[in-house]
């Protein structure tokens, strides 16, 4: 992976920013030997690895603009970094680069029953909004698989889903407001506790930049009441077919359910295996179908959903009696990934989205690559949403093997994007997507999304070497070429 | 005399722009034209029609995405999507009645350009939300896309947020990819009378906070009540406090029937079944209560839900003005019914909002006013920044509906 040339520009200063950094956050909060910043050197995509220059631990906001403005005055680049969760190399440190930690604005700030909100800082781990506010019966919807340890702040950054985002949308349609820190380190509010902007809508653009146009140091996020009651359905299938036709007959008769999981035969094996979940062994493809709302619409749902399922040739239909077997039915599928290891000692999971109606499609080619590559690849994924994350089984050992997967992996992405789809649902583009930009965007179209990024951030201090697979300078973007003595007014109707 | 410029594709489109930015010729974007007289006025050199991208190009009910040419007017889609018993969630306002217009132009791009959406908004999601991808065109004359038809998408920025309530002024869209929901089976609406604007904020609080998936939260003052279509309503001599239950039939009737009780002791409590139910909601999405007239202001504010009463207070205590609350309090209408000094009102109104926490954007005035008006919260010198940096990004020569949103940008 190629990353930005090291500056030794920025590396001379190493020592003199370590005495800086000292005085803003205390020196027990400035990572500099080597121990400690291995814990740092790369995040959830392992399979890429740096030691950063140094690791900073700010406790608040004051601290965080302090660091910035001193990084944006000496020209120094900066890693955010919330709980270190990305499966895209969203935190990839830089040899010479900064990486500031949220680890330590871990404080709920306030809950706002009567706004139905809670003021949280970035590095408050997901799971624990909607343990904070359980007991009065409210949660907070955005639920990624690793959301016992992954933060709010990172799911700001990566726009992170999760299993129930179906039918409670992403992270961007769960806030309203953030506190931002720009790179010259301003502090700024966009949005609150109220609803949608009134000027250009920042909060939009900062959800899901990666890290790249500033730090957030506040999140408000919407709490919503607990549906009183989740029921959930395990379906079992002759073919992937069946099971796609299940899902598109599903919203085709106006159904959202909260959650709608497919996994196909390799990975209910694994995961039976693993955990005695009680999926149906005999089957080419299992959806995990969940239900919320109230007792009375729950009921009625289950029926509907049962018929579908019926009609679309299902072999074996069981309905969670309770939250127990509720819960069985989702420790398959959470633990889908780990579950896979006794199948080969490494997997790399991928993160394309499709149209619904492609997916019998995609699956058939994915597994025509599969064997071509003689690769095992495994699917799970948010059919609701057509977000797919097969999973590809090897053995990092064998040298080249990783080489061959990555290849694989891109090929698997290719064939989203051609479908319709696009390369990241949720884990982000990071490093390992960004090579592949190209198949989705033309160079126009990036170029204007790096002028946004010129806006935030005109030095590319925040994140180089993510999301785009060039940097452009951004005075060369900003330059306009016109042909002049265009005075005469081409063929277009007027009136 | 302004030229009107009306491309027939999308090479037409970059060639009008390009010599628009060659010649520094500031443009007015129109689609419809039924927000033309919202914003500040633009004096443009010419017009951009683009009516011309008119059409649903693709629409798969069972994907619940559609994308359509830019132009293409709401009561279309509205139209195609009824008949799968589909809808757009947000519930995109139709200003006519509000601004004394016979015919609803909307366009899905105006929609998109204004961010309006109605009362589903506490529940849905605002137009922002269910805007997927889009093509368009910069004020350099390229062409770019952002976005895809699908919902989970997190590749690369998220411009639809951006262009989104942008008012034209970064680009020129034609081709647009929206999120489309299920319609529910049934609609009713829980009425509780006379309550003032503070005991509905509480009920509002009470039905929002519980698990009863409300849809829609208004509250009317007597005064506009009268105006409503809806015997119940406009005999009641009261105000208004409404709460929607939407979805499957046993389960609204349940969910309403856990709140009816509760509301009971507060008040005098009437259903609205489907017919009257929808009409409601309809009036309100489309501000029925508050037609403008010449030397009048229409205001809207979004505010914290729990400062919906006390901004209505002041409001109201402040000038001659008629106000209802959506959203649960969330967003207020305000009509300045009359006044003798715009910008003393103007500076009031985005004091009080902003004193809230929250902001005011004036929907609808004489076109002198808005242009010695701000008619957008005033902005902040870091918001100034980013957004001057960002509209230079995008439209260097300053051509696309410039000075529509800020003097100067």
């Amino acid at each position: 992976m190629q990353m930005p040339p090291a500056e030794k520009r920025i590396i001379d200063q190493r020592k003199s920013l370590i005495s800086i950094f000292s005085k803003i956050v205390g020196s027990e909060n400035v990572l500099a030997d080597e121990t400690s910043l291995r814990t740092y050197d790369s995040d959830g995509l392992t399979a890429y690895k740096q030691l950063p220059m140094l690791v900073v631990l700010p406790a608040n906001t004051e601290e965080v603009s302090a660091l910035m403005r001193v990084c944006s005055e000496r020209k120094v680049k900066i890693v955010p970094r919330g709980a270190g969760t990305s499966l895209s190399g969203g935190a990839l440190p830089l040899e010479d680069g900064v990486v500031i930690g949220t680890g330590r604005l871990n404080r709920i700030l306030e809950i706002d029953y009567n706004n139905r909100c809670a003021v949280v800082q970035p590095g408050v781990p997901n799971l624990s909004v909607s343990q904070a506010v359980d007991t009065a019966g409210f949660f907070y919807a955005p639920d990624p698989s690793s959301q016992i340890i992954c933060s709010v702040g990172g799911n700001v950054a990566e726009n992170s889903g999760g299993v129930h985002c179906l039918k409670y949308g992403v992270t961007t349609n769960n806030i309203l407001g953030v506190e931002f820190v720009t790179i010259s380190g301003e502090v700024v509010r966009f949005g609150g506790k109220h609803f949608d902007s009134a000027g250009y809508d920042f909060l939009g653009v900062v959800t899901g930049s990666e890290g790249m146009l500033g730090l957030v140091t506040e999140v408000t996020v919407r709490l919503l009441p607990k549906p009183p009651i989740a029921k959930a359905l395990l379906v079992g299938f002759p073919t992937n077919e069946s099971a796609g036709h299940c899902v598109a007959d599903i919203i085709d008769n106006g159904i959202i359910p909260a959650g709608l999981e497919m996994m196909d035969r390799a990975a209910v094996a694994a995961a039976e295996d693993y955990c005695n979940a009680g999926y149906p062994l005999d089957s080419e493809a299992v959806l995990i179908c969940e239900l919320d709302g109230t007792e009375s619409e729950v009921d009625i749902l289950i029926e509907r959903v049962s018929d579908i399922a019926r009609a679309s040739k299902a072999t074996s239909i069981t309905i969670s009696k309770d939250d127990e077997e509720r819960d069985r039915f989702w420790l398959g599928r959470k633990s889908a990934f780990p579950a896979t290891a006794k199948i080969a000692p490494d997997s790399y999971v991928m993160d394309g989205t499709i149209p619904r109606r492609k997916l019998a499609e995609v699956l058939g080619r994915i597994g025509e690559l599969s064997s071509q590559y003689g690769l095992q690849v495994v699917n799970v994924f948010h059919a609701g949403d057509g977000n797919l994350h097969p999973l590809i089984m090897f053995d990092a050992n064998i040298p080249g093997e990783l080489e061959r997967v990555e290849e694989l992996g891109a090929k698997i992405l290719t064939l989203c994007v051609e479908v319709g789809g696009v390369l990241t649902g949720e884990h982000g583009v990071g490093v390992e997507k960004r090579d592949l930009m190209p198949t989705m965007f033309t160079e126009s179209d990036m170029q204007q999304q790096q002028r946004l990024k010129c806006a935030f951030d005109p030095d590319h201090l925040l994140n180089p070497g993510k999301v785009f697979p060039e940097l452009h300078r951004c005075a060369e973007l900003g330059q306009m070429h016109i042909h002049h003595g265009s005075e005469k007014w081409p063929d277009i109707p007027r009136f | 005399m302004v030229d009107i410029i009306k491309p027939q594709n999308k090479e037409d489109l970059k060639e009008a722009i390009s010599w628009a930015a060659s010649s520094q010729s500031i443009l007015e974007v129109i689609s419809g034209g039924s927000k033309r007289d919202l914003g500040r006025p633009i004096h443009s050199k010419a017009t951009l029609d683009m009516t011309a991208f008119n059409g649903i190009i693709d629409y798969d009910p069972s994907e619940l995405f559609f994308k359509a040419g830019a132009a293409t007017p709401i009561v279309d889609i509205e139209k195609e999507l009824e008949s799968n018993n589909q809808m757009l969630a947000f519930e995109p306002i139709n200003l006519s009645n509000l601004l004394n217009v016979k015919e609803n132009k909307s366009t899905i791009v105006g929609s998109l350009s204004a961010n309006l959406s109605g009362p589903r908004r506490i529940k849905a999601g605002a137009v922002r939300d269910h805007f997927l991808g889009f093509e368009g065109v910069s004020g350099r004359g390229e062409g770019f896309k952002a976005g895809g038809q699908v919902v989970k998408n997190v590749t690369g920025y998220d411009l639809c947020k951006l262009l989104c309530g942008s008012w034209g002024t970064l680009g020129v869209l034609h081709t647009v990819n929206i999120k489309v929901l299920p319609s529910p089976e049934t609609t009713r609406t829980l009425v509780i009378y006379n309550l003032n604007e503070e005991e509905a904020i509480e009920c509002f609080t009470l039905a929002l906070n519980s698990p009863n998936e409300i849809s829609g939260a208004a509250w009317l003052p007597d005064k506009l009540s009268t105006l409503s279509d809806i015997d119940y309503i406009s005999s009641s001599g009261s105000t208004i406090t409404a709460i929607r239950f939407e979805g499957i039939k046993q389960s609204v009737v349940s969910r309403m029937k856990d709140l009816q009780s509760r509301f009971e002791t507060i008040g005098e409590v009437e259903e609205l079944h489907s017919l009257n139910s929808r009409k409601f909601w309809r009036e309100i999405r489309d501000i029925k209560f508050l037609v403008f007239q010449e030397k009048q202001m229409v205001w809207r504010l979004s505010v914290p839900p729990i400062c919906g009463g006390k901004v209505y207070k002041q409001i109201i205590d402040g000038f001659d003005s008629s106000v209802f609350m959506d959203w649960g309090g969330a967003l207020l209408w305000v009509r300045v019914n009359q006044y003798s000094d715009e910008e003393y009102i103007a500076r009031k109104i985005h004091n009080i909002a902003a004193q809230a926490a929250g902001h005011a954007t004036c929907i609808a005035a004489d076109n002198s006013i808005r242009s010695s008006i701000d008619v957008f919260p005033p902005l902040n010198l870091i918001e100034h920044g980013l957004t001057d940096r960002i509209k230079k990004g995008f439209d260097p020569k300053g051509i696309l509906n410039y000075g529509r949103m800020y003097m100067e940008l």
